[in-house]
């Protein structure tokens, strides 16, 4: 046990560093940056206090919120919740510093940030559903923002395009809800798991979360806010949007679908190990076709988040361990993309594929740079994102071959479309003027890149580091899980 | 002695009468001083419900104060005391310089005080009326104005008509049951298998007479053209108070006489909910003048607000009155905002003369954007929790599909609410600058309705049990 809240210090420091950026303006960068990595250095606390042996919920904090419907204030985080705490605590100072190069109403734009920043941590230590529902439509407003003043030409669009698309899957989660809590006479999380829901009710509560899990993840054909809000996005909402959004969706089908509604995940896990199939191999060939990078890279997400859902609805233990470390790697790898992009677009102001070749030339650095993370993106051992999709597919496979063996078809497709990028924007000669003249990787940049290749590498070589923490709680969940869903009527 | 249960109402009608003949004395010069006065009057009068907090029957029955009437009387004062700062603000250029126009809110104030408190059919018809005529000329008060005059004669007919179609279905309650006190016609219904058919059609009318008043569709047209015709302060103050008023009205009226016999009436209160949810989202699609948009937005919370009544509980009368609270916060902070923006002394009131707001006045179309996000019911601003509460209670009574309705329907209001926030902070500024400086008064009531707006969830515990003891007074379990 910790002496101080720790957990309700991560959620709110974030947002005190916004109001301190509003009322301080002209220092915003830094203010922000400084904030956000009190953040993380406090967030490395958790691993210190964290018991990954004990399956329960640890760091607990509790005081009632509205009393006379026992709404609490409850938090606390498991072996899941734990390392998407760190990847938000991780990930916003390395948005805080690719936004450095925004120029445009700074301040406003490092405040939805860390705004944005809370709500995340918020989601991912609610152990009440009012409270996750609170921080999981908060996100949409900073985001909603932050598409939307500081993206490209296609702005508005997008950004109204993703608020009601995801507002419109959530209201239906509030309905269940409320159902739950109607039903259970609570909303504490932790009281509704292990299949308290009759099949025939949780059938239709499952279809409710189904509703917004299934566009954020996101799963096809839910998908196609998800181009549309990556490619007007500006740099650091790409990251934070591939990085840790996309895991809400991921999350919540481990502690919702799988923990609260286990009868009805089992009945449904063939469409969801089918829809998952579909996104890969629909995804990784969409992204073949793309001519703008961050497109390809967005399709390229939805293809990788196939995998964690793969691994996910397999329910065993190589699936689940799979999903969660494919959800990890993908955090850094994608956000190590358009981070990459970003560096692109800082310079010429656009992510046409045709605009570019020979870049390796001009900037031998970042091609590297570029290069390892590609090839982590299409799973290359060694590298962060083998282990994940090898653990998703043989858990895939356990349950049925032909799932496996067409998302494996997806890996071949991935390292075409990743690897025809790479050489489309890289190989050749640099004959264009505006390509000529870009400079090299800046510090700040390689400052930004440093943490992500540090831990690709490391994933990749040593996966067990991170397996540890939450390989426990994710056996205890599966067991859980198949007692609830076995005996069912 | 009974009589003392209803002193803040006593002493505000004094009140009322003395500012009158205050205002007959120094003519138009003392329009300021009247409106300071008024507040004041409200304020005491607040302070006189707190230092006597005693409840039960006056007046041989005619009259009650409970909970329930102390919650509502509590907020109407609150909502109606901030719409008079708001107004007092910039009188001149509205032409509400004038002592009549505190006053007329004082009176509507007064009927409104009347009517939740009212425990029999005539005061509450007496407690409308006298509401309803003050706002009838309140919307008509820029005389030489076109669409206010325009405004204020369709209100007032339509008014006159649903007045009507009220006391016609007072008259067959009356002639059926017996009765015109709330005690004795609930004993007159419940108990019995058989309910006189004059009953039933008694209670349709008395709905539809009461669904005129809170603007519920089908009896909403009157909405739109008032709220865009009349001044705005005038219609922000139509967004707060009234509402609330004829919501706990109805409340009262479906639970206290008629709550045995929930059967008969909740089919009417559904189908209003749904149709004014509907209607007030798509049609609110289709807006560009931004008070017209806030009538759409009022009759789709309308509607969302009669959901909690529909589940005819305690539940549903704690959600109606957290909802309908916290809408009036929203809804007179918006009103704030569109009170403080002005080009040239003139008022605007396309949602196109917002563009670029948040570069202009950056705080303005922060509070504005905050409200929006509120009234679409996004989390972890205050309109959430009213949406909460009322779907909670609307699932509780088994109306899963009113629910799944309901937060559609909030997903296409939503739709309008995200509008105003692109133009003011997506598109580019328009050419003329907004005129700078608008009155303290103003600026305090909207940054307290925005810092309200958004600290609400950090401490919702107040008002939920204010509402539910509220709740607990009208329905016993």
């Amino acid at each position: 046990m910790t002496p101080f809240p720790l957990l309700s210090i991560l959620t709110f420091l974030p947002l005190l560093g916004a109001a301190v950026v509003l009322l301080f303006g002209r220092r915003a960068r830094s203010i922000a940056l400084v904030s956000s990595l009190i953040t993380f250095a406090l967030s490395l606390l958790i691993l210190h206090f964290f018991d990954p042996a004990n399956t329960g919920f640890q760091l607990e904090e509790k005081f009632n919120w509205i009393p006379s419907l026992d709404i609490v204030y409850h938090k606390g985080v498991d072996g899941i919740s734990v390392w998407f705490v760190l990847l938000t605590a991780f990930l916003t100072p390395i948005c805080v510093l690719s936004g450095f190069s925004i120029t445009k109403r700074i301040k406003e734009f490092m405040a939805a940030l860390l705004v944005l920043e809370t709500m995340l941590i918020g989601i991912f230590t609610a152990l009440d559903f009012v409270l996750f529902y609170v921080f999981f439509e908060g996100v949409l407003i900073p985001m909603f923002l932050i598409i939307g003043v500081w993206g490209g030409e296609k702005r508005i669009y997008a950004a109204t395009k993703f608020f009601l698309y995801t507002f419109l899957g959530s209201v239906l989660m509030l309905v269940a809800i409320i159902f739950m809590a109607h039903y259970a006479k609570t909303t504490d999380m932790t009281a509704m798991m292990g299949g308290k829901f009759p099949k025939e009710i949780a059938i239709f509560l499952w279809l409710a979360f189904f509703a917004s899990f299934a566009v954020k993840t996101p799963l096809w054909p839910f998908h196609t806010w998800l181009p549309y809000a990556h490619v007007e996005a500006p740099t650091a909402g790409s990251v934070i949007l591939a990085g840790i959004l996309l895991k809400m969706g991921g999350y919540g089908m481990i502690r919702v679908m799988l923990q609260m509604l286990p009868q009805a995940s089992a009945f449904f896990a063939p469409m969801m190990l089918t829809l998952s199939v579909i996104a890969i191999l629909y995804a990784s060939l969409v992204a073949l076709a793309q001519t703008d990078m961050k497109k390809l890279i967005a399709y390229a997400s939805v293809a990788h988040m196939g995998y964690a859902t793969l691994g996910i609805f397999s329910a065993n233990p190589q699936g689940l361990d799979g999903a969660m470390l494919v959800m990890i790697s993908h955090a850094f790898v994608a956000a190590a993309l358009f981070l990459c992009v970003g560096v692109l677009y800082d310079r010429m102001h656009t992510h046409d594929i045709t605009r570019f070749g020979g870049v390796a030339s001009v900037m031998p650095r970042y091609a590297t740079m570029f290069m390892i993370f590609a090839l982590a993106a299409t799973g290359l051992p060694g590298l962060s994102g083998f282990v994940g999709e090898f653990l998703a597919m043989q858990g895939a496979y356990l349950v049925s071959s032909v799932a496996a063996a067409l998302a494996a078809l997806g890996v071949v497709l991935g390292a075409a479309y990743m690897l025809w990028l790479y050489r489309r924007v890289f190989f050749g000669y640099a004959n264009k003027a505006d390509v000529k003249a870009m400079p090299d990787l800046s510090v700040r940049e390689i400052c930004m890149f440093a943490p992500l290749l540090v831990l690709v590498v490391w994933m990749g070589l040593y996966p067990v580091t991170f397996r540890n923490v939450f390989a426990p709680t994710a056996s205890h969940v599966l067991s859980v899980y198949h007692v609830q869903s076995e005996e069912a009527p | 002695m009974t009589a003392s249960l209803a002193m803040p109402e006593i002493f505000l009608a004094t009140a009322g009468l003395l500012l009158l003949i205050y205002g007959v004395v120094r003519g138009d010069r003392s329009a300021g001083s009247t409106a300071v006065l008024t507040i004041w009057a409200f304020m005491l009068a607040a302070i006189m419900m707190i230092l006597h907090p005693a409840v039960g029957l006056a007046f041989h029955d005619m009259f009650v104060n409970d909970a329930f009437a102390r919650f509502v009387k509590f907020a109407l004062l609150l909502a109606s005391g901030l719409s008079v700062a708001m107004a007092s603000a910039s009188p001149g250029k509205l032409g509400l310089a004038k002592p009549e126009y505190p006053l007329l809110i004082l009176f509507a104030m007064l009927g409104m005080m009347m009517m939740v408190s009212s425990n029999d059919l005539m005061a509450l018809y007496a407690g409308l009326e006298l509401q309803s005529l003050s706002l009838y000329v309140l919307t008509a008060f820029r005389r030489d104005d076109a669409k206010a005059s325009e405004a204020g004669l369709k209100y007032f007919v339509l008014g006159a008509l649903a007045s009507g179609i009220l006391l016609y279905g007072i008259s067959m309650l009356y002639g059926y049951a017996g009765s015109t006190n709330f005690t004795a016609l609930a004993s007159a219904v419940t108990g019995t298998t058989k309910i006189p058919a004059g009953v039933t059609l008694g209670l349709v009318f008395v709905c539809a007479g009461l669904a005129f008043k809170i603007a519920a569709v089908p009896f909403h047209m009157w909405a739109p053209d008032v709220y865009e015709g009349a001044p705005t302060p005038v219609t922000a103050f139509f967004a707060a108070a009234p509402k609330l008023a004829a919501m706990a009205l109805l409340t009262r009226v479906l639970m206290q006489p008629f709550g045995g016999v929930i059967h008969q009436w909740n089919a009417i209160i559904m189908f209003l909910a749904v149709a004014s949810m509907l209607l007030g989202s798509f049609a609110g699609l289709a807006q560009s003048n931004i008070k017209r948009l806030m009538a759409y937005s009022a009759i789709a919370h309308a509607g969302t607000a009669l959901v909690g009544l529909a589940a005819g509980d305690q539940a549903g009368v704690q959600a109606v009155l957290i909802y309908v609270a916290l809408y009036i916060i929203a809804a007179l902070g918006v009103f704030g905002v569109i009170l403080c923006l002005r080009r040239r002394g003139e008022e605007i009131e396309k949602i196109t003369d917002l563009a670029g707001l948040s570069k202009t006045r950056p705080m303005l179309a922060l509070a504005m954007a905050l409200f929006m996000f509120s009234l679409a019911g996004v989390p972890p601003m205050a309109g959430f929790f009213g949406k909460y509460f009322v779907f909670l209670a609307a699932v509780k009574a088994g109306m899963i599909p009113l629910a799944i309705i309901g937060v559609l329907c909030s997903v296409v209001a939503t739709a309008y609410y995200l509008r105003i926030v692109k133009v003011m902070y997506f598109d580019e500024p328009a050419e003329e600058i907004l005129d700078e400086a608008s009155a303290l008064s103003l600026r305090v009531v909207t940054a307290a309705m925005a810092l309200a707006v958004v600290l609400f969830v950090f401490a919702p515990a107040p008002l939920v049990d204010a509402a539910l003891n509220a709740a607990r007074s009208l329905v016993h379990v």
